[in-house]
């Protein structure tokens, strides 16, 4: 028997060769070797423009010598192949380096086509494929001020992205009619130009380059067959791609009339030991240019080497990115010319949207789509178009802006062979098989199924999958709130209402189960709170409150405090402005001015929170309640009272807000902000209420979010006076309280309402659901009832025995330790309080 | 100097605060978080929240896992078990658990 491993050679390390080693190395008793002839290992081609946004060669690099090495591949760099011996069976690099092979496999790629134009040679001439490229266009246009694309495609376009973050001035010059031809239809190719135009790229269709000569402004001067001619420092050429099929035409495998080199669906060439893959394989008279199909051929591949029967079928060419900012999106028949087929078409030139779905002769299939400017329904449509999925009965549904009906398609709906993550050609049955094995969430799915690994554009469907598929089997994504409730905070909030029950421990015994947890208990202490208004430190409510209610303040990493007086709308006079800074100086508190146009003062000791606060107070200060989840602030500009260009007195606004609804308890914080005028100096479109004033009143903005996932507001209403404003408000950011999870945002809340913005415009305005007195009602109760809750606090001398370190001793906590650091304190670290002495935070000293 | 274990008397009982924590400190200088579940249960253990580094585990929720009274630390919430110490989040850490028993009103500490 001969046990000697079959070798395997690879021709050319690029995403697809790389990935082939991937695939091989899986399987025992192969010998992998790889001969690439660029001088380093697999990069992320596809994420190349990323290398003038701050990436380096490093991060985009998929794989390194340490991980071949550790998978046992033995590879060459500058190794390039120049002889096949077929017969023999043996390769020969440039060096006169040979290696004999069992199967050999072309990964060779593609290189840049570069039309036949006199002068094409002409340096600063470019093309764009390589790190390599990248550097020599970095370079070139650090000398230039004008830079050309010659092509309108894909690639063009994204060369063009590169050669505008450069700082050069960009033009697009495309022989076509119209902007990416391929994907793309006339409108949609329309509008895609005039949004490019817009930022400042100008677009030249129709051009046929004639040739480059010396220019007389620029480095060079494009002649175009016209007439018409355009001077320019760089010219980077983006006109298609062509296979490197040079070996193969040398040493005498079958090539397609245009070249590339033919593979059956096994990706065998016309030499049954010899494979191609990737952009230099021919594959039904068609060369794939993504690297998803690549991919599936380096799979076929493996397989067929290792004695499998997976075939290669082609591919779906359906793409979505973006471009310079711009969505697009393109699916398999974009441009109807399936026989019977029909359209519907979408267009908002207001506001830049394009979309359009091709649909068979019955209506009942998805055939293609053409998405400029939105792609959100781009995963739906995907599955329509790839599985057969029947089509709702008006498919427009399917395309049109949310009505509040949209047809949605169920995960339920897809086939187990529905690809999910097509760059891993991840399906919903390998999804399945990976459960079964044992997974337990979404990121076990990845991890085994590599899913998501690629683009990453698959990320929410593949989580809807996963999570789908566990509730079938009784793997309960529960909503319940926790082991003690069975129930979710909306339902709880409804019971608390109903049942009008005014404590933590009836609530429990009626409805839940053992004593509580963290979970439940704060969840609970801030429904009661939106619901009653209790003072949050009474003896009921006292043990459910989180960390910072507990003591209200917000507890730092060494167990102290912060302190943080109100100060709506970021006014602030300056004799309460002396007294924080006295405050500050008596205590030796760590002074900062926050995000939220506020004051905040850091290391005080528990024990001194109550003196400290009653300072503040007797100077006419209250709580901020920054440690609440409850309204923070009001940011504010100082509108007409002060700027010449303020519409309205956001000023005055911004502090009546805050008044109204500072104390609202609520499922996570709430900020607002008030701008004067539209330059928006208050960033009011990043807030969960946002309010811009206008000649005639003020438009409300609703659930924006900076932070972790930022998002701009919705534009919810225009012009309102002040009396709809606040009743808009008032109806919003109630219905807000009663129906979201713990700890959501605005933001997330609305995005996961069912019927989103549209539902909430039928319920705020046109009183759908009949509760808008109710709501109104119920805020003007929280109004009413407002208190500082530190004015109450040190006014008790129950709760100011909470405020002691110590329950036996009037001492300090001693572990607390402060040092100096830019003439205030921080807290000592570790070593600095073992040794006392001081670590530099930035330490810029010379080795 | 070494000083011998023993009972230390703390405070009246009504000085705890029911399903919530106070702080004690003994003779020794260790901090020690009491916490009243119920009518009558007290536990006591380190105030010393060896994940944060800092003493505060007497302001954390008390929470209870399948029948397990626990206290949830208030920086990063890990739970440690109030009558064995163990921690729920990390088995490698666990905190020091005190004797307790309440003589004429008062709470005393063995430790």
């Amino acid at each position: 028997m001969n046990t000697q491993a079959q070798k395997i050679v690879v021709v050319g390390n690029g995403m697809v060769g790389h990935h082939f080693v991937d695939e091989m190395a899986k399987h025992a008793g192969y010998e992998i070797t790889v001969l690439s002839a660029e001088d380093r290992l697999a990069y992320d081609r596809v994420h190349l423009s990323e290398y003038f946004s701050g990436k380096t060669a490093d991060d985009l690099a998929m794989t390194t010598p340490a991980y071949y090495n550790e998978i046992g591949v033995n590879f060459f760099t500058n190794a390039k192949v120049t002889h096949i011996d077929k017969a023999a069976k043996v390769v020969t690099t440039e060096a006169g380096e040979t290696y004999a092979y069992d199967k050999l496999v072309m990964a060779t790629g593609s290189y840049p086509f570069v039309p036949p134009i006199p002068g094409k040679e002409r340096d600063h001439c470019l093309v764009y494929r390589t790190i390599q490229d990248l550097e020599d266009i970095q370079a070139s246009a650090k000398t230039g001020k004008v830079g050309v694309v010659v092509g309108g495609g894909l690639l063009g376009l994204e060369a063009a992205n590169a050669l505008k973050e450069l700082g050069l001035e960009t033009h697009v010059v495309e022989f076509a009619p119209q902007l990416m031809g391929v994907q793309l239809d006339k409108d949609g190719g329309a509008l895609l130009r005039s949004m490019i135009e817009g930022i400042g790229v100008q677009v030249h269709t129709q051009k046929a380059t004639s040739e480059i000569v010396d220019g007389e402004e620029c480095v060079h001067r494009m002649n175009f067959a016209d007439g018409s001619h355009l001077e320019t420092d760089v010219i980077l050429f983006s006109a298609g791609i062509r296979p490197y099929d040079n070996l193969a035409r040398e040493f005498d495998l079958a090539l397609g009339e245009r070249g590339g080199i033919v593979v059956d669906n096994y990706c065998r060439t016309s030499d049954e030991s010899i494979y191609a893959i990737g952009e230099c394989a021919l594959w039904n008279n068609f060369i794939f240019g993504l690297v998803a199909p690549g991919y599936t051929m380096a799979k076929v591949t493996a397989d067929n080497i290792i004695g499998g029967e997976q075939q290669f079928t082609g591919a779906d060419m359906s793409t979505k990115l973006k471009l310079m900012g711009m969505d697009v999106g393109s699916i398999g028949d974009a441009h109807a010319r399936t026989e019977g087929c029909k359209s519907y078409v979408y267009s908002n030139q207001p506001d830049q949207i394009y979309k359009k779905i091709v649909v068979s002769a019955d209506g009942k299939e998805l055939l293609g789509a053409v998405l400029v400017g939105d792609t959100s329904e781009y995963d739906a449509l995907l599955q329509y178009a790839l599985n057969g999925i029947e089509l709702p009965e008006n498919p427009d549904g399917l395309i049109l802006p949310s009505s509040g009906e949209k047809p949605t398609l169920g995960v339920d709906a897809l086939p187990d062979t529905a690809t999910i993550c097509s760059c891993l050609n991840v399906t919903k049955g390998d999804i399945i098989a990976a459960l079964d094995c044992g997974a337990i969430d979404v990121g076990e799915v990845k991890s085994s199924t590599k899913a998501g690994s690629g683009c990453g554009g698959c990320a929410a469907l593949l989580k809807k999958v996963t999570d789908h598929e566990l509730e079938k089997r009784g793997v309960e994504i529960s909503t319940d709130l926790c082991e003690h409730f069975a129930y979710s905070r909306v339902e709880l909030f409804h019971i608390v209402q109903a049942e009008q029950i005014k404590t933590f421990d009836l609530l429990i015994e009626k409805h839940g189960s053992g004593l509580g947890c963290e979970i439940c208990k704060p969840a609970a202490a801030s429904i009661l709170a939106s619901v009653w208004n209790d003072y949050i430190l009474k003896p009921d409510h006292v043990s459910l409150q989180d960390t910072n209610d507990v003591f209200l303040g917000n507890m730092q990493k060494d167990g102290t405090y912060s302190v943080v007086p109100r100060m709506p709308g970021g006014e602030v006079t300056p004799d309460k402005l002396i007294v924080i800074g006295e405050v500050a100086k008596e205590y030796n508190l760590y002074t900062k001015v926050t995000g939220g146009q506020r004051i905040d003062l850091f290391g005080a000791r528990v024990d001194q929170l109550p003196a400290i606060w009653k300072r503040l107070i007797d100077a006419g200060m209250e709580t901020g309640h920054a440690y609440g989840k409850s309204l923070r602030t009001v940011k504010s500009c100082v509108g007409s009272t002060w700027c010449r260009y303020g519409q309205q007195d956001s000023m005055a606004m911004a502090i009546f807000l805050e008044d109204r609804y500072k104390g609202l308890r609520s499922p996570h914080k709430i900020k607002f902000a008030v701008s004067g005028c539209t330059r928006e100096c208050a960033e009011a479109q990043s807030k969960d209420i946002g309010i811009i004033a206008t000649e005639n009143g003020w438009n409300l903005y609703v659930s924006g979010n900076g932070g972790m996932k930022p998002r701009h507001g919705d534009l919810f209403a225009i012009d309102l006076d002040d009396e709809t404003l606040v009743k808009y408000i008032d109806r919003y950011l109630m219905f807000y309280v009663r129906t979201a999870d713990r700890l959501t945002r605005t933001s997330v809340w609305l995005e996961n309402l069912e019927g989103g913005l549209a539902y909430m415009e039928k319920i705020v305005k046109d009183d759908h659901l009949g509760i808008n007195a109710e709501l109104e009602k119920q805020m003007q109760n929280v109004v009413d009832t407002y208190q500082c809750e530190w004015k109450t606090t040190i006014e008790s001398e129950e709760q100011l025995k909470r405020f002691r370190q110590f329950v036996n001793s009037d001492t300090v906590d001693n572990n607390i330790e402060f040092v100096t650091e830019r003439d205030q304190i921080r807290p000592a670290q570790g070593d600095e309080k073992k040794y006392g002495v001081q670590i530099q935070a930035v330490d810029l000293t010379p080795a | 100097m070494i000083t011998e274990n023993s009972w230390q008397t703390i405070c009246p009982t009504s000085d705890l605060i029911k399903n919530s924590g106070v702080c004690a400190l003994l003779a020794n200088e260790e901090q020690v978080a009491l916490f009243q579940v119920g009518n009558d249960k007290i536990y006591a253990v380190s105030n010393f929240d060896p994940f944060g580094k800092a003493n505060v585990l007497y302001r954390g929720l008390i929470g209870e896992t399948k029948g397990e009274v626990y206290v949830a630390s208030p920086l990063l919430k890990q739970r440690f078990v109030l009558n064995s110490g163990a921690c729920l989040d990390d088995d490698t850490l666990a905190i020091k658990t005190y004797e307790t028993r309440v003589t004429d009103g008062q709470l005393e500490i063995f430790g």
